[in-house]
């Protein structure tokens, strides 16, 4: 088995996995990141997974780049390369390359003789003397090495060296100081290996044409742009690791394209004109009631958090839900319970959204798998929080969200008019002969609402307390009925408006796969693999709750499902029995939650030894 | 449709406003609060002013949270949309709607509970936010709905109905205004409309948060014996020194103005409001002054009212966010995206 291994390594192009170890605040993002950059400019699939810990300078960080020419670009786990930049972590990091693979560390200080390893190949530079050498200042030789070692990987994997120096030169273009350093660093890493190592590694790029179509962004930046196009003027949020960056970017897109010049400002009047609001919350409980607010007045709102921000928004989601006042919320999911690992990625706020707050409550989820995913439902869940007038949760993650995938190029189409819902204006409260909150439903349930500042005939009175159809205070059983009644049926009708689930049904299938968001890629590949070992599986990707009708009829269809998620309690399974009524016997958790992206090696050996049993 | 309506009396002759509107058009359902409740003082109030300052009632948004006070906005000004929020949460509510919709008068109504304790912080960030809203608390010292519990602004040593006396310090929100940098800062009695009505119109035409603390005592639960803020108490030690007049734009030019006026303060709208009396010294736009003054009463047992402290100059939520004057709820959808175009341009970035 060994040999078969090593001979796989021996011919690898376009097609291997490589760990990065660091010290977190060094400055190795950015040389990471720009590697990951040049593969995918030579044409090639390829993902890059930080996997960072909370912490601003010092601890352990990794980052890992899968290189695929079909697209398999989840977590690898079998690393072909390790660069080993952290001494803190060389035992786990040198344990962690796969038979016959290579260990690139910094031979400035010698490797103890514990951690070497027959069956890997360790290809040391004396990264930090080479910086001492070349820089001057000691922020420089800290930052330097890892341009250093990044031109070291450039030669050992054949990537167009030109290409990177072009990409240097792009991201230092301001700064001239930094653009020659840079280069520097690159070519002092790239010659190195040149003299030194039989460069490529049996294991290495080759330029192909399979992203010129593409695009490289991340989910948080994608959801930002979503919402930049759906016609968001109010934003509310409180800082939170992962989905901080939704709104910095979209705080950035708004000064771009939402600022109009003002001519002949008055005195003391900017010179130009902010069509969009960004309110720095003290609180999520505050970021969700400003959107309420906001929404309430007629404005597409939204805030972005995690799960922390979730539990402390429940009782004003309950709110809105029973007044129908639409809100987005995007959940940038991270590890729980509690504080958990806030830099690590999980799928476990499931259920904590689909049922958010106290009472009977339902909510719209919409479940993105990458960054595509987040630009195109962001714009959705606005239509649809208005159609239905309610929370509609865009539930993404810290991998989607943090981390920059290949995806399509984004595209919009320009007669797109956001759907408003039923909201009457003047005009319409003129011609009518009264209004009711509550009363005058459509086929799915949404009853018109008015905006403040319109006709008096419309006003009402918003109340989280109990209320008949009318919108007025009751206490009787069967006025309150009536309107529960109905929250529950509009909830339902929304499904057909929801994403539809992907599902790929496989000739000679026995049993069904069924996953959602991040883990998509994972289980793709995990589906191709069990292929190949003859188990045959068909595919569901939800992406939407409610659940359309199609999701019972696959999960039915199947003796066997396997539910891959990444959380403890395979809450989507859960979600899924209780809303489908499919008995949870015929589903099997395959669970990932430990923090770290899915790998399709965890679903394929789930599966097997299943049905191994 | 059941709801409890005010029968509304035809009269012979009935007073009409600027924009034809008799003060019944002001008034909204029937109060279910106590009989002798200060709140319904208050609603009144608040019917008078917005009636003498002929608001149209849709451009009135009136909100709050959960409470006695809160249920309040159903008794004033039916014609306004509302919203009956969460327990404290009014403030987050309002500054949305606001940020959403700048071009509506926005009052929100909360009491000591709901503002001096559960929503605290929303208060306090509404204050630094300079929201455009008057905020009104009905100030008992008592939860009233869950009979009697004291109120984080229960001074040292009042008594509840049942238990023992409060030992703990009370906030005062003009104290806590002044700390957060509040713009407007007044306070009434609910048993003093003529007080109290000026104080509404100058706070409705002040750009930024007008905080209006208004003693409003609980006759169930705390207007008793040893209650310091019972009728009897604020009446013995309330100290009206402030005085001040409302001015409205159209009777600016007619009024002369007094030899005893000490202060003007001219508001956005062209309104002014006239310190008539101040005690000697006293600076309604120093805030060192205005707090040790607040302090001194309080050492003495004495609650002072009126228009404590203004300041017209600071920028408002808006301002500070260089808004256009027309609501961002208006803003037609071919202003907001870029568009087709503009996304490919963009995307030059993500390769």
């Amino acid at each position: 088995m060994p040999l078969a291994i090593d001979t796989e390594v021996t011919n690898r192009v376009n097609d291997f996995a490589m760990k990065l170890a660091n010290v977190n605040g060094t400055g190795s993002a950015s040389a990471n990141s720009l590697l990951m950059q040049a593969i995918f400019r030579m044409g090639i699939p390829v993902s890059g997974k930080n996997l960072f810990p909370s912490n601003i300078q010092g601890l352990p960080t990794w980052y890992e780049i899968r290189v695929n020419h079909l697209g398999h670009t989840a977590r690898a786990l079998d690393y072909d390369l390790m660069v080993a930049m952290n001494a803190q972590t060389y035992e786990e990091d040198i344990a962690d390359v796969r038979f016959g693979g290579y260990v690139l560390y910094d031979s400035s200080w010698p490797l103890e003789s514990s951690l070497e390893r027959d069956d890997v190949t360790f290809l040391g530079v004396p990264f930090a003397r080479m910086c001492i050498e070349h820089f001057a200042q000691p922020r420089e030789r800290i930052l330097m090495k890892n341009i250093v070692y990044a031109g070291t990987i450039v030669a050992l994997l054949g990537i167009d060296v030109d290409l990177v120096a072009s990409l240097v030169d792009e991201t230092f273009a301001r700064n001239e100081k930094l653009r020659a350093s840079n280069q520097t660093a690159l070519r002092l890493g790239y010659d190195f290996a040149l003299e030194n190592f039989s460069c490529p590694l049996p294991f290495h790029v080759t330029a192909m044409d399979a992203t010129s179509e593409s695009i490289l962004i991340d989910g948080n930046t994608a959801t930002a742009l979503g919402c930049l196009y759906a016609g968001v003027t109010v934003a509310a949020w409180y800082p939170i690791t992962p989905a901080t960056a939704v709104m910095d970017h979209f705080s950035a897109l708004c000064a771009r394209y939402r600022r109009e010049p003002v001519e002949n400002p008055a005195e003391h009047e900017a010179n130009f004109r902010n069509n969009y609001l960004i309110l720095q919350a003290e609180d999520e409980i505050a970021a969700i009631g400003m959107v309420l607010g906001a929404s309430w007045s007629g404005a597409r709102a939204f805030t972005s958090t995690s799960g922390p921000g979730i539990s402390l928004m429940n009782e004003l989601l309950g709110l809105a839900y029973y007044t129908e006042i639409p809100a987005v919320i995007v959940d940038v999911q991270r590890t729980g319970p509690s504080t958990g690992m806030p830099t690590r990625t999980q799928q476990g706020d499931i259920l904590l959204c689909a049922y958010a707050s106290h009472g009977d409550t339902k909510h719209i989820l919409l479940l993105p798998a990458n960054p595509a995913e987040c630009f195109e439902f962001a714009v959705q869940s606005f239509d649809i929080a208005e159609r239905f007038q309610t929370p509609v949760f865009l539930l993404s993650d810290l991998d989607i969200g943090m981390n920059d995938w290949v995806v399509p190029k984004l595209t919009w189409d320009d007669a797109y008019q956001p759907d408003r819902g039923r909201v009457l204006n003047d005009e319409d409260l003129r011609t009518a002969t009264e209004f009711f909150r509550y009363t005058n439903e459509d086929d799915e349930f949404v009853t018109p609402r008015t905006l403040p500042g319109s006709d008096e005939k419309g006003a009402y009175f918003v109340r989280g307390s109990g209320h008949n159809k009318f919108g007025v205070y009751t206490e009787r059983p069967a006025e309150y009925q009536e309107v529960v009644d109905r929250l529950k049926k509009k909830h339902g009708a929304s499904a057909a408006h929801v994403p539809a689930p992907i599902i790929e049904r496989h000739e000679g299938a026995v049993i069904g796969v069924v996953t959602l968001g991040s883990c998509d890629l994972a289980v793709r590949e995990a589906i191709e693999q069990l292929a190949e070992l003859g188990v045959v599986a068909d595919f569901m990707r939800v992406r939407g709750f409610p659940f359309v009708g199609a999701v019972r009829e696959f999960v039915e269809s199947h003796e066997h499902c396997f539910v891959v998620e990444q959380n403890r309690d395979a809450q989507l399974r859960s979600l899924i029995a209780i809303e489908t009524g499919v008995g949870i016997e015929s589903m099997h958790a395959v669970l990932a939650y430990g923090g770290f992206p899915l790998s399709a090696k965890q679903v394929v050996e789930a599966v097997l030894s299943e049905l191994e049993k | 449709m059941p709801s409890i309506t005010k029968p509304r009396i035809p009269l012979a002759v009935q007073q009409v406003n600027e924009i034809g509107l008799t003060i019944h058009d002001y008034e909204g359902a029937m109060s279910t609060l106590c009989a002798g409740c200060g709140h319904d003082s208050i609603t009144a109030a608040i019917v008078h002013t917005f009636w003498e300052l002929s608001t149209p009632p849709h451009q009135i948004a009136k909100l709050s949270g959960i409470g006695c006070s809160s249920k309040t906005p159903t008794y004033f000004v039916r014609g306004a949309h509302g919203f009956n929020s969460a327990h404290g949460r009014m403030a987050t509510i309002a500054t949305g709607a606001n940020a959403a919709n700048r071009e509506l008068t926005y009052i929100g109504i909360s009491g000591d509970g709901d503002s001096l304790s559960i929503g605290l912080g929303h208060l306090a960030h509404a204050i630094r936010r300079n929201v455009n809203m008057v905020y009104l608390i009905e100030n008992n010292g008592v939860y009233g709905l869950t009979k009697g519990q004291v109120s984080p602004s229960a001074d040292i040593g009042t008594r509840p109905k049942r238990g023992e006396p409060n030992a703990v310090a009370p906030i005062d929100p003009m104290l806590l205004g002044l700390t957060m940098g509040a713009t407007f800062l007044a306070r009434g009695f609910s048993g003093d409309k003529e007080q109290l009505i000026p104080l509404l119109k100058a706070g409705v035409a002040h750009n930024g948060l007008a905080l209006i603390d208004v003693i409003s005592p609980c006759v169930t639960f705390n207007d008793h014996e040893g209650s310091t803020k019972s009728y009897r108490y604020i009446r013995e030690h309330e100290v009206k020194e402030i005085q001040t007049d409302y001015v409205p734009v159209r009777d600016e030019i007619k009024v002369s103005i007094g030899a005893s006026a000490s202060r003007e303060v001219v508001m956005h709208d062209g309104s002014v409001v006239r310190f008539r009396s101040v005690p000697k010294n006293y600076d309604p736009s120093d805030r060192g002054k205005v707090e040790e003054y607040i302090r001194d009463r309080q050492s003495r047992g004495e609650v002072a009212t009126g228009l404590l402290y203004m300041n017209e100059s600071p920028p408002d939520l808006h301002d500070l966010h260089h808004t256009p004057t027309l609501g961002l709820n208006k803003l037609p959808f071919s202003k907001l995206c870029p568009g087709s175009l503009e996304l490919d341009e963009l995307q030059k970035d993500f390769r």
